[in-house]
């Protein structure tokens, strides 16, 4: 329990310090030590859970498959606060952000981190809910940090869209509440519980668990990014501050995908016996398959670099979402390993973009030429960055990826179609953007700028070292989690 | 159950929750900005009083802090903030007349029967006088996403996100008797920040396109993404 007050309260806290603190040298430092403890906190909590399973307690629950976002939410919150404390001061330093912007940033950093650990380790229903519409409100005013028309455009946009799409969510967890009234012995003491309604949850009445569902799909969906409620999440990644399309790729849709799926488990168990048992499953694969087709074909032709990375945040989002959809084991295991390896390579991209538009003072793409000659690490930073996210082994996504398939010619032959076309189709649209911008000839006048790579080189090495050769423990772990949800062992 | 064998408490629940439904539909009419914060108030207001019926039917005390919380957010503390907006804004005398209010009180209406469909389901279940309730709250849900959609006021947008907020809040009274005071407290504090972040971006929004038309807000559709914007690393 301990571990879990550490791990969730430290950025809280932060968040009200750094709101306080008034150098901006020292909320650098001091937002990266935060980060660090969440992380030993995560760390600790994770051992705990994987020595005595679930941790739980004052509607507080951790199991293996919250445990295992939590650390990856922590670890990203601290590469990416590692990265953002020396760009954040070259922004501050061109005069894009004041001194009370920055503050804010460093605060709402420490305050969106809050919301996601909140969120993941939660068991009332309510409170997730209240948590992710937290994390939007966290977010929001630093999508606008830069204060352009096309900032505040973008940032007035996800905050309308994820508004409406949260509110549908929330119709959906009052529906879910009415179902769990009718089941539960004592519904105002635990009648939001996950946990509560999980054990009962073949009790809950079919019906109205799936008209829950479809609200709460809707809801959480458009903070995944599901098509057709995508659109704010191309905005809003390419007008925020780099660090932040970071995190929100990085963090923020798993953690949206992780309610998804926290529902379908609950949906899933009351539909069991009724007419249409897996409407959740299909459900899902039809959003997931939709969104990855047109964010593939989204993916050609764009022109501004952080644009084209986060229609490839809805493919992969789409990839996953698709793959919790078909059920089963292996495509479960395949999906939550997805989960870890696309985060981890999105934010080491971000990160890279974030220097690559230092280097070349544009996002446009038909300006950023010769990344590799004027600085190779950016470049090489890139190029890799990308050819593990479009899927090329030994990377982790490609392991993943050929998971998911092989579970898909398994339960669905037919649809191994789209998804490969898809998967082309989203390659060559990442590499004739890409291949200019490393390898063109550097314009004149261009100098390498101070760029940290550590963090994008920790967190590529991982994605390879996964793609290699899942280590025993990972593999174990999210064994547990697939057991949790489909509730059968893959290993 | 004909309306007239039902507890007269209920009845009025159900009175009230009509009333809420048509003050969404005068929100969704109404072009005048100061007239349509009174609507959004006086909606707030029914809402409310819907929850301290329900408490006094069922009982339940944590229902009498759930409408005193809606009353003074809803009906005081936002609309004030709104007013404030308004006048800071000069925008008291603005009218934001519909394109095809004919058509849209159309949809409106289409969305009222859509809701009661949805809710079908949810009435089989359960022979009670909230069953009525749960339609009329989605419909308050679903005619708030409507106004969002046709207004090109931000102000108008906001208040039909309120709205929206009203509409849930009517159906966790009405469906459940509220959800537990922990979740309503979240929700509450999560409509408050939100207002707060909605003002900041009223005067941004004014700040840089000098007009709360958010039609103007449209640069980063694709054509024009590469010539308007760019050199912003």
């Amino acid at each position: 329990m301990n571990a879990l007050l550490l791990t969730v309260f430290t950025p809280l806290a932060g968040m009200l310090l750094l709101g306080a603190l008034r150098s901006a040298r020292v909320a650098g430092w001091l937002n990266l030590a935060l980060c660090a403890l969440s992380l030993a906190g995560a760390l600790w909590l994770a051992a705990d859970v994987l020595a005595h399973g679930a941790v739980a307690g004052d509607s507080f629950r951790v199991d293996a498959l919250s445990v295992y976002l939590v650390v990856l939410t922590a670890f990203v919150g601290l590469t990416t606060a590692v990265f953002s404390r020396p760009y954040m001061r070259y922004v501050h330093e061109e005069k894009r952000v004041s001194r009370g912007g920055l503050r804010l940033y460093h605060s709402m950093y420490q305050g969106f981190l809050f919301t996601m650990l909140l969120a993941l380790t939660t068991d009332n229903l309510g409170i997730l809910w209240v948590a992710i519409e937290g994390a939007t409100l966290a977010t929001v005013l630093l999508v606008s940090l830069y204060r352009t028309p096309a900032a505040i455009e973008a940032a007035w946009k996800y905050f309308i869209l994820c508004g409406v799409g949260i509110a549908q969510a929330l119709f959906g967890t009052v529906t879910l509440y009415f179902a769990a009234q009718h089941a539960l012995a004592d519904p105002a003491a635990n009648g939001l519980s996950w946990s509560a309604l999980y054990a009962v949850a073949p009790q809950l009445e079919p019906r109205v668990m799936s008209v829950a569902f479809v609200f709460l799909l809707v809801g959480y969906g458009t903070k995944v990014g599901l098509v057709p409620l995508h659109s704010w999440l191309p905005d809003a990644h390419s007008e925020g501050p780099t660090p932040m399309s970071a995190v929100l790729s990085g963090l923020l849709l798993n953690v949206a995908l992780y309610a998804v799926v926290r529902m379908k488990m609950l949906t899933d168990a009351a539909l069991a016996h009724s007419a249409t048992p897996a409407l959740a499953g299909h459900l899902l694969m039809g959003f997931g398959l939709v969104s990855f087709l047109v964010a593939a074909v989204s993916l050609q032709r764009r022109r501004d670099i952080k644009r084209l990375f986060s229609y490839s945040s809805i493919e992969h989002m789409g990839l996953m979402t698709f793959g919790f959809g078909v059920g089963g084991p292996l495509a479960t295991f395949a999906a939550l390993l997805h989960m870890l390896v696309h985060a981890l390579t999105k934010s080491a991209i971000f990160v890279t973009v974030g220097h690559a538009t230092h280097i070349s003072r544009t996002q446009r793409i038909d300006r950023i030429r010769g990344l590799i000659r004027t600085q190779p690490m950016v470049g090489w930073g890139l190029l890799i960055g990308v050819a593990a996210i479009a899927g090329f082994p030994p990377f982790g996504i490609f392991t993943s990826e050929f998971l998911l398939l092989s579970a898909t010619m398994r339960a669905w032959p037919w649809l191994t179609l789209p998804l490969l076309i898809g998967l082309v189709v989203a390659f060559a649209g990442l590499f004739r953007s890409v291949q200019p911008m490393v390898f063109g000839a550097a314009p004149p006048g261009q100098y390498p700028v101070r760029a940290n790579m550590l963090p994008v080189i920790l967190q590529l090495a991982l994605v390879l070292v996964l793609g290699i050769a899942l280590p025993g423990l990972l593999a174990h772990w999210l064994d547990q989690a697939t057991q949790l949800i489909t509730g059968r062992h893959l290993l | 159950m004909s309306p007239a064998a039902m507890p007269l408490l209920d009845q009025a629940v159900l009175v009230l929750a009509a009333m809420a439904l048509f003050t969404a539909f005068a929100l969704l009419a109404q072009t005048r900005l100061t007239a349509a914060i009174h609507t959004f108030a006086w909606q707030g207001a029914l809402v409310a009083a819907v929850a301290a019926l329900t408490g006094r039917a069922s009982g339940d005390a944590h229902l009498y802090v759930s409408a005193l919380i809606t009353l003074a957010l809803k009906v005081a503390l936002i609309p004030w903030m709104l007013h404030r907006l308004v006048r800071r804004l000069a925008l008291e005398r603005q009218a934001d007349p519909l394109e095809h209010p004919a058509l849209t009180l159309l949809a409106g209406a289409g969305i009222v029967v859509f809701s009661d469909w949805v809710a079908e389901p949810v009435a089989r279940f359960d022979l009670s006088a909230t069953r009525n309730v749960i339609a009329i709250s989605l419909a308050i849900v679903l005619l708030g996403l409507l106004m969002m959609v046709v207004r090109r006021q931000a102000v108008a947008q906001v208040l039909g996100f309120m709205a929206m907020e009203n509409g849930l809040f009517l159906a966790a009274v009405a469906s459940t008797h509220g959800m537990p005071l922990v979740v309503e407290l979240g929700v509450a504090f999560d409509v408050l920040v939100a207002m707060v972040l909605f003002g900041v971006f009223f005067l941004q929004i004014k700040d840089s396109i000098d007009t709360l038309d958010v039609d103007r807000l449209s640069q980063l559709a694709e054509p024009v993404e590469d010539d308007a914007r760019g050199d912003a690393p």
